[in-house]
């Protein structure tokens, strides 16, 4: 147990360090490698890990930084997310980074790409529009020059080629990553006394800042350790977390969550590093194929993605009997509009299908949790009564 | 007399083609023509008409029903449902409608959409919007445009090749199937021959502003003008009867020296030229163009009246390419542009038209528009040193729109410009 108390420990140091410290070190080492920040949520980090790069994850300032400056350049009904970013920029906190990625996930994060471009940060700032067009010729081959246009800009800084063989690597590194996230959510979801859902957060967190060489590490010694019992279970409802997939929830709001008589079995926070599901196979095609194919066959479900074909409720509903949840917990982000635009839809499915469910509203740096927790208690007790 | 005779009569025009566009809406059922509804920004409805089809505009009802106060209804409703009270209230408006059994604002009923055609450009709300509909409509086809950002400042042939495809293999297919129409390239190509022919004039009518005093208000007037290009007559030879006659009634204004029509009269003095950026208030929208009236400001550019489409920086549709075309059109979009492209084009608007200041209306539930318009001010007033103003309000909640907060910011902007002036001088 004190094994896994360190591990943890050391996780929430690395995940919350503002300043990045780790990965600024690990570039110093060599003069080839680059830093790459992107912004929530999902990008194929293994591109840049074979350009001898390390795609860091930029989630906000959470509650461990204050806004002065970020607060003068949004209005504030716009969510706390960008302004904390921008407080990281103008504060220098993102000095050695050699550029950003902006993934589309909706507007508020589309011109805070052009935000960057006015600072003038970093050697290049990239927009990266995700296909909405699921075919592999059409939206597939547009997909691939935007990746292609990555490497190019990487390129351009370290003269570094990216040949299938340094791909090939990079993806079976994270492959190897996704799986043993998997298998602690699996361990979780069998036996949630083992470790609580604010220690998987500190640990998946930890995994955006630090080479994945190092996170596969530290998830294998997690797995093994989670795999001998540590403790004993409690009443609790077992519940599915949706709406937290960009700005986080603060670490005391999850930890309130479960104290309130929860476990959080499923949940999409910091969902970009469970965002492909199984391997990338590179058995059929090259390795840049492999990961476009799978962004467009293996994509998780999530609101910042076009489901007409493959609706999002029908997903939910799936993954809440996989997991065999008791309910459902909507938490999304003050302002959010593509979490705020899903709940009606997402909500009318659990009313047709007799799913429990509440939802409220955060942002990244909310100190106040009473009131949530009331709300979660009643919510659990009354799973519990009436179930 | 006679000027004001010829001053109707574009007016009259307008009124007549949407008259027209409604009464085919409303017998769409007996006809047995095809209904699609779709969007401003991206707005190809060349492709529809070229399969004859009949387009509808959600966020057109949406703020006709502002302006007719029945939008407040229709967002409770929406809340109701589960809508929250953050997100984009053209949004909740069109459901709220569509649950009220889809009487559109001018008390017809519009029919049930054939094909929902997703084209759109710069916003991700538009995404989500028809993804609700899709539930509401679970039969209902949905072709999807998605249209790549402009955020390396340039279309790139990846971006228009992505878009062409789409157009072959997503959206014409469907379109095809839900018409019963084969798609037909020539005719497609005269209809965007015409287009273009609407561009130019749509540029020599913005440009007049660039007259002491200016003849047109091209905000408050200018969402008018934008109108039938806007809604469903792009391409169409009404529009180029429409607009070359509004060309020439505002030539004769410039030609007899003249300010702009406002709802109040005809402005005497012109005192301050303002650029403004974002979409206004339809529920206050009156009240709202008096505020601007009273001041004797008028407004010689907007950012809002290049949400259909960005024709100054020299785009036009070209007959000869006609879906390469057609995907370039959406990705010029005003809201497709990066901050970067809006500032400079913001900048070029501000210095070609001579204008004395700059303004936001920042709209509560549009981050397209909004998130960044801080930015953008900032950049503004650092460039070009003018004075910079910024107020709040929302498109068509009128639970947002506080006259007494909106006046008392904008007169303090005005003082600014005043003073300004006397320095200057
Ligand atoms: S929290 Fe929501 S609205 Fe804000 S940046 Fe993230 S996805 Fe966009
Ligand atoms: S968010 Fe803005 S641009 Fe998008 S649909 Fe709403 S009003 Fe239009």
């Amino acid at each position: 147990m004190e094994a896994l108390n360190d591990i943890i420990k050391k996780c929430n140091e690395l995940a919350f360090d503002l300043n990045f410290t780790r990965a600024k070190e690990w570039k110093k080492q060599d003069n080839s490698r680059v830093l790459v920040g992107y912004m929530p949520i999902y990008f194929p980090r293994e591109i840049v890990h074979a350009a001898n790069g390390l795609a860091v994850g930029i989630l906000g300032g959470g509650d461990k930084k204050q806004i002065i400056k970020g607060d003068a350049y949004y209005q504030s009904y716009v969510c706390h997310m960008p302004r904390g970013i921008v407080e990281l920029v103008l504060d220098n906190h993102l000095e050695d980074f050699d550029g950003f990625i902006f993934p589309s996930i909706c507007d508020v994060i589309r011109n805070l790409s052009g935000m960057f471009q006015l600072f003038g940060k970093g050697k290049f700032v990239k927009y990266m529009d995700f296909p909405q067009n699921f075919l592999p010729e059409v939206g597939g081959e547009f997909y691939k020059s935007e990746l292609q246009h990555i490497l190019n800009e990487i390129k351009k800084i370290n003269n570094i080629e990216v040949t299938p063989e340094r791909l090939q690597k990079s993806i079976d590194l994270f492959n190897k990553n996704r799986k043993l996230t998997e298998e602690i959510y699996n361990i979780r979801s069998e036996f949630p006394w083992r470790i609580t859902a604010a220690d998987i957060y500190n640990i998946v967190r930890a995994g955006f800042v630090i080479p994945v060489e190092e996170h596969n590490d530290i998830l294998e010694e997690v797995v093994n350790l989670l795999k001998v019992e540590n403790g004993e279970p409690h009443d609790k409802i077992r519940v599915l977390v949706i709406g937290a997939f960009c700005e986080q929830p603060p670490l005391s709001l999850i930890k309130t969550i479960e104290l309130a008589g929860c476990y959080i079995i499923e949940d999409d926070f910091l969902l970009g590093s469970r965002w492909i599901k199984g391997d990338i196979n590179t058995t059929k095609y090259s390795p840049l194929d492999s990961i476009v194919r799978a962004y467009l066959e293996q994509s998780t479900f999530s609101s910042s993605v076009y489901d007409v074909d493959n609706p999002k409720e029908g997903r939910l509903l799936t993954q809440l009997k996989e997991r065999n949840v008791d309910g459902i917990i909507f938490a999304a982000p003050s302002f959010c509009d593509p979490a705020l635009l899903d709940h009606p839809i997402l909500q009318k499915a659990c009313d047709d299908n007799n799913v429990r469910y509440i939802s409220f509203l955060y942002s990244e740096n909310t100190g106040q949790f009473k009131v949530i927790k009331e709300q979660v208690g009643t919510f659990s007790d009354s799973i519990k009564l009436w179930a | 007399m006679s000027k004001s005779v010829s001053k109707e009569k574009s007016m009259i025009i307008q009124k007549e083609m949407i008259a027209g566009l409604l009464k085919e809406l409303g017998n769409a059922k007996e006809t047995g023509k095809k209904v699609v509804y779709t969007f401003v920004p991206g707005n190809i409805s060349e492709l529809i008409l070229a399969f004859d089809m009949l387009p509808v505009y959600p966020e057109i009802n949406a703020l006709q029903s502002g302006m007719r106060k029945k939008s407040e209804g229709f967002i409770l409703d929406a809340e109701k449902l589960g809508h929250s009270e953050d997100v984009c209230t053209y949004v909740k408006c069109d459901v709220g409608m569509m649950i009220n059994g889809n009487i559109g604002p001018s008390g017809e009923k519009i029919p049930a959409p054939d094909l929902l055609l997703l084209s759109y450009t710069g916003c991700f709300t538009f995404m989500k919007w028809f993804e609700t509909l899709k539930r509401l409509y679970p039969n209902v086809p949905v072709a999807l445009l998605h249209t790549p950002y402009q955020e390396g400042h340039k279309i790139t042939p990846e971006m228009t090749q992505y878009m062409v495809k789409q157009l072959k293999e997503e959206v014409i297919p469907k379109m095809e199937k839900v018409s019963g129409n084969k798609y037909d390239e020539e005719k497609l190509k005269k209809i965007l021959a015409n287009s273009s022919k609407v561009e130019e004039t749509i540029i020599k009518i913005f440009d007049t502003t660039k007259n002491r005093p200016s003849p047109i208000d091209a905000y408050f007037a200018g969402v008018y003008y934008i109108g039938p290009i806007n809604n469903g007559f792009r391409g169409t030879p009404e529009a180029i009867d429409y607009y070359n006659e509004l060309y020439k009634e505002i030539m004769d204004r410039v030609h007899n020296g003249l300010g702009p029509i406002t709802p109040e009269g005809e402005m005497e003095k012109e005192r301050f030229r303002l650029v403004v950026e974002g979409p206004p208030n339809w529920t206050h929208f009156r009240e709202f163009w008096k505020l601007f009236y009273d001041m004797g400001a008028v407004i010689v550019a907007s950012s809002y009246t290049k949400v259909g489409g960005v024709y100054d920086m020299g785009f036009r549709v070209n007959p000869d390419k006609p879906l390469e075309s057609l995907a370039d059109y959406c990705m010029n979009c005003y809201t497709n542009l990066n901050l970067e492209q809006r500032v400079e084009l913001l900048s070029k608007c501000i210095t070609d038209y001579h204008a004395d200041g700059f303004l936001v209306n920042s709209i509560k539930s549009c981050n397209s528009f909004s998130a960044g318009q801080l930015m953008i001010m900032q950049q503004l007033e650092r460039r070009l040193e003018i004075p910079v103003g910024f107020i709040e309000s929302d498109l068509v909640d009128p639970r947002y729109f506080s006259y007494a907060n909106i006046k008392n910011r904008l007169e303090s902007f005005f003082q600014m410009l005043e003073q300004r002036k006397l320095i200057l001088e």
